[in-house]
């Protein structure tokens, strides 16, 4: 039987790499979409938002884990077969892109009306309004919670380990089952999760207080 | 040549009519005062000019155009028409200058260098020139309603619509920003303007306008108009403003 030791560690240390990636697939993934999300639902066509908001209800309203059994399991409805990567990344993006929406929708919401109104009267086209005007505003309004979201999807992609993805929740079992001392093996798990979301979790309290202090200025 | 041509303007907002057949013709180079109690429509019917608000009956000619429900067409107008607000509304993420060069740049296309000069003479013209790289936030009320201003006078609009501009505004504020404006009539600017300060539009409106209840109530040379006001109405409300 092996003990738990430096190489033990290291090989939880190693898979944190694989925590990191699917953290920017989702976050990159869950993004784009997020923004398309958010910009349909202020849109004007009342068809695209119901179906905006459709979309958004029915992710937000699925526990993630449930959402990540069906990404795993559903192709092989198919004949498909899908890695493990694979579904996680695409639960993991499905499942952002509702909540990043939301958060950026209410930021866009959050831009009083007169500015779009004096933009407007300015001759400014929708587009261009939204691309000087509002989104710079809202950008800086939504920053605490989206750095705040990215800490939620790094804990996340911990729920990947449950379809047999490797990264360091995954480590930290099969570490805990080869030695027998789950305690050091999920410590260390724990240790990295936090040195990575504590610097995270300190940037959105800078933000907010940022955000407090300035308004909506640079 | 009229700048503004406006026929039997007429708007409701659900079951309240507020503009009952307004019709109002501004010549080049004058300066009309809108007054009335606050309800009686006179600051929608400014907002109608510039296609803030839609109309429901009537027909609209602001500087050689015709009012559209066309987007493309409503901002053509816009091009020539500018329009102050009573809470400034200035982009709150710009500097006063990039406040000014925005339009100038994303809507007439005027090169960045061209566009910064422009500003900088626009601010001049508020008394800010030296404040192009202040933040609205960092500048009086007074001061933002002047930046305000400027942006507008940038688009060069051949009318500008000022709605309760000083309304926001601590009296001693008030001065600076209505000295613009008269400074602005004296060079021969088009302008509507919606205000409750009496004494100026006295001595600057060319012709001022009594709103009341949805109708022009009753209009009239400046000079006449406050002398010698005709209707009970009217006579009492401006009792009531002098207080």
């Amino acid at each position: 039987m092996r003990t738990f030791g430096t190489p033990e560690f290291l090989f939880i240390v190693y898979a944190l790499r694989w925590t990191l990636t699917l953290t920017v697939i989702a976050f990159v993934g869950g993004g784009l979409m997020g923004i398309l999300l958010a910009l349909l639902r202020i849109a004007r066509s009342r068809a695209l938002r119901g179906l905006t908001t459709f979309y958004m209800q029915l992710v937000q309203g699925l526990p993630l884990l449930v959402l990540l059994f069906l990404c795993y399991y559903a192709p092989s409805l198919f004949g498909v077969e899908i890695a493990a990567l694979t579904a996680a990344a695409i639960a993991l993006t499905v499942n952002s892109s509702a909540f990043l929406g939301a958060i950026w929708e209410s930021a866009l919401r959050a831009i009083p009306r007169a500015q779009w109104e004096s933009a407007d009267a300015l001759a400014l086209t929708p587009w261009k309004t939204l691309r000087f005007v509002i989104a710079p505003q809202a950008i800086r309004l939504a920053m605490p919670s989206t750095v705040g979201f990215l800490v939620q999807i790094i804990k996340q992609t911990s729920l990947a380990s449950i379809i047999g993805f490797i990264e360091i929740t995954r480590a930290g079992q099969l570490v805990s089952n080869a030695t027998f001392e789950p305690l050091k093996a999920f410590l260390s798990v724990a240790a990295l999760y936090f040195a990575v979301c504590f610097p995270l979790t300190q940037l959105s309290l800078w933000l907010e207080r940022r955000t407090a202090r300035r308004g909506a200025r640079t | 040549m009229s700048v503004v041509v406006a026929k039997n303007i007429r708007k409701s907002f659900g079951a309240l009519q507020v503009l009952k057949g307004v019709s109002l013709t501004v010549e080049g180079g004058e300066v009309v005062a809108l007054i009335g109690r606050s309800g009686s429509g006179k600051s929608t019917f400014l907002r109608c000019l510039n296609g803030l608000e839609s109309i429901d009956d009537g027909e609209i000619e602001v500087a050689g155009h015709r009012m559209s429900r066309k987007p493309a067409e409503l901002r053509q107008l816009r091009r020539d028409v500018g329009i102050v607000f009573q809470s400034y509304n200035l982009f709150p993420h710009l500097t006063a200058g990039e406040n000014i060069m925005l339009a100038p740049v994303q809507v007439k296309g005027l090169p960045r260098q061209a566009a910064r000069e422009e500003a900088r003479r626009c601010l001049s013209l508020v008394g800010l020139g030296d404040r192009f790289d202040a933040y609205p936030d960092m500048l009086s009320g007074g001061q933002q309603q002047r930046v305000a201003i400027a942006r507008s006078l940038a688009m060069q609009p051949k009318v500008l619509l000022f709605d309760e501009v000083t309304s926001a505004l601590d009296p001693e504020l008030t001065g600076e920003v209505l000295a613009v404006i008269e400074n602005l009539a004296r060079g021969g600017m088009t302008m509507i303007l919606v205000t409750h300060e009496m004494g100026f539009a006295r001595r600057v409106a060319n012709k001022t306008i009594f709103m009341k209840d949805g109708i022009i109530h009753e209009e009239g040379p400046s000079a006449e108009f406050f002398s010698a006001p005709k209707t009970p109405e009217l006579q009492a409300f401006l009792r009531s403003e002098v207080g």
